[in-house]
């Protein structure tokens, strides 16, 4: 896909991600603004994948998992738009009954998700053991995750990362949405991760690094990446992002990470950005 | 009197080996992963044999966890093999969210449960695992009586749907249960009929159960054995009918009686007909170094318990 054409579907998803989350007063925009550039040139350009009929197994599909689930709007958003649902069912994010729990899930059958995240640090474990199956049935897809890098302060990660280039896992390309924010604060503050790249680098990946905000850069990195899979090593973008980027109140702050906007500021948000798909 | 045929003694582990190696010949989908104890759980014979399909995934159980969720997607059947410790109350979160919740087809296999686990001490004897495992949604838990039945029930849960939790453990015991009976998962095994009281066992305390029925036998008391090897989902038809014709009922388990068998055979007979249940179980504590049998008296889930239990119960009908 053309990358005007990449930066349009992104505009929308940012309107469906601060209209859900200000619709119930509640839910995580800052992380899920920050990280739509980099989903939906995921979703629209790179994956191969076929949205319907959704098949868990995934057989002969590139598969992604979001390991920090909180970010589920974005993901829900990018999920319909690319058809594995209608986008009408947006509306009913986090509402009683609704296949869009506040956090991914697989037990109401949302099409598109393949493992309930939440609590953090295990998507990656989860991602490794797809591979593995993907190996096993000699299917040459990809797969595909993303994670918080508050979330790189769980312990599971990096049993994950040591199996992963110790048992050469070689169709995987983890990407960190490293905004440098986590709850309390700002993650340097709150418990710093240090030299990120040097950590992953001395865990044997294969380290890309990339602006989350450039899309040309976001889809030659994942291609670069793409190329350099099959080689015996796992890989890893590290991908700087804004939290909150593209609703200026938000950006940069960890203040946004789980609150939504009132009216007033849905208001303000939203005239920043361009409806382009349709509202859903 | 009462007669078993007794087809050797062997520990429960091996029959989790065995059932494993015949799936890797029987079952394609079947693959295994171990936290570094390939020797203890007896998954050496399906490493060797199946080297494609067995994942060494060193001290990193919630890794573990985790992989086995992720490899169910491409129509994988993954075991995971570690003590009982490291299986549940390590990875408790992992197996919540990965497993259960987004229900995978996981079967999470325990060995060294309980305190017949003997001289590696508290650290190790897990006597909660049963509890934890039964309260999550979606998931089965199994606690065969034998090397036998471990080996069936081992080779019967490939073909149950969702995930599994299949405890077993370390000391020798005799094997009573048929090598040719099948296995069916939440079908419980009237082992002896009788009349005066119900004893409900699982695990290593079914033929402790055997043993004190013997003895109950020769005081003129009428046993009927239940082997409740699936405690979740209880087979409560089977358990109902005995309670109607024996109108009490002891429960004997390698578990703290909070979380256990007991427990939830004591949930049926509130909700059904009201009985007296006396429980041998661990009650509240953590258990100690020494040799299985002797903490199993220490810690009273012997069988000159469930013979006093038996009394006990049986004299509180009137």
């Amino acid at each position: 896909m053309e990358s005007l054409e990449l930066k349009r579907v992104a505009s929308q998803v940012r309107r469906d991600i601060v209209r859900m989350v200000s619709a119930v007063n509640s839910g995580h925009p800052g992380g899920s603004l920050g990280c739509t550039d980099f989903l939906t040139v995921l979703y629209f350009d790179i994956m191969k994948h076929t949205p319907t009929p959704f098949d868990m197994d995934g057989v002969n599909q590139d598969l992604f998992f979001l390991s920090n689930g909180h970010i589920s709007p974005v993901w829900y958003s990018v999920l319909a738009r690319s058809g594995y649902f209608p986008v009408q069912e947006l509306d009913g994010f986090r509402k009683l009954g609704s296949k869009l729990q506040g956090h991914p899930s697989t037990d109401k059958k949302l099409p598109g998700i393949r493992m309930a995240s939440g609590s953090l640090g295990q998507g990656l474990s989860c991602a490794l053991g797809a591979a593995e199956t993907k190996k096993l049935n000699n299917d040459n897809s990809i797969v595909f995750t993303l994670h918080g890098d508050g979330e790189l302060q769980e312990g599971q990660v990096w049993e994950a990362a040591m199996y992963a280039s110790a048992k050469k896992v070689d169709n995987l390309i983890a990407t960190i949405d490293y905004n440098g924010r986590q709850i309390d604060g700002d993650v340097e503050d709150v418990l710093s991760l240090g030299n990120l790249k040097a950590k992953w680098e001395a865990f044997g990946w294969l380290t890309f690094e990339m602006d989350g905000h450039n899309i040309d850069e976001i889809k030659n990195t994942l291609i670069e990446a793409k190329n350099n899979l099959g080689q015996g090593k796992p890989i890893v973008i590290i991908m700087k992002t804004e939290m909150g980027k593209g609703v200026d109140f938000m950006e940069g702050s960890h203040k946004w990470h789980g609150v939504a906007p009132n009216p007033e500021q849905l208001k303000d948000a939203l005239s920043q950005l361009e409806e382009t798909l349709g509202d859903y | 009197m009462i007669e078993f045929e007794i087809f050797g003694n062997k520990d429960t582990r091996s029959g989790f080996g065995e059932g494993l190696h015949e799936l890797g010949k029987t079952n394609e989908n079947v693959v295994a992963l171990c936290a570094d104890l390939t020797g203890s759980l007896k998954m050496d014979a399906f490493a060797k044999d199946f080297s494609n399909r067995f994942f060494q995934v060193g001290i990193a159980e919630a890794n573990m966890i985790g992989m086995a969720a992720g490899m169910t997607i491409g129509n994988k059947i993954p075991y995971t093999g570690t003590f009982a410790n490291f299986s549940t109350g390590r990875v408790y979160d992992q197996i919540r969210q990965s497993v259960a919740y987004s229900n995978k087809n996981v079967k999470i296999c325990a060995s060294h449960a309980g305190l017949t686990l003997g001289e590696d001490g508290a650290t190790h004897q897990i006597l909660e695992d049963i509890g934890m495992m039964k309260m999550l949604p979606n998931m089965t838990v199994i606690v065969p009586a034998d090397f036998n039945q471990t080996k069936q029930a081992t080779i019967a849960i490939a073909d149950h749907q969702g995930p599994v939790y299949l405890r077993f453990g370390r000391p020798v015991m005799p094997i009573f249960i048929r090598p040719d009976a099948k296995f069916e998962v939440g079908k419980a095994d009237v082992l002896i009929e009788g009349s005066d009281v119900t004893i409900v066992a699982c695990g290593h305390m079914v033929w402790k159960s055997i043993e004190a029925a013997r003895i109950l036998e020769e005081k003129g008391i009428s046993v009927e054995l239940i082997n409740m090897h699936t405690i979740k989902p209880l087979d409560e038809n089977t358990l109902l009918k005995s309670l109607a014709k024996t109108k009490c009922v002891v429960t004997a388990e390698e578990h703290m009686m909070a979380g256990g068998l007991g427990e939830s055979v004591a949930q049926v007979i509130t909700k059904n007909i009201l009985v007296p249940q006396e429980f041998v179980a661990v009650n509240d504590s953590f258990g100690e170094s020494g040799t299985p049998m002797e903490l199993m008296t220490k810690y009273n889930i012997d069988t000159a318990d469930i013979v006093n239990a038996s009394e006990k119960v049986i004299s509180r009908k009137k």
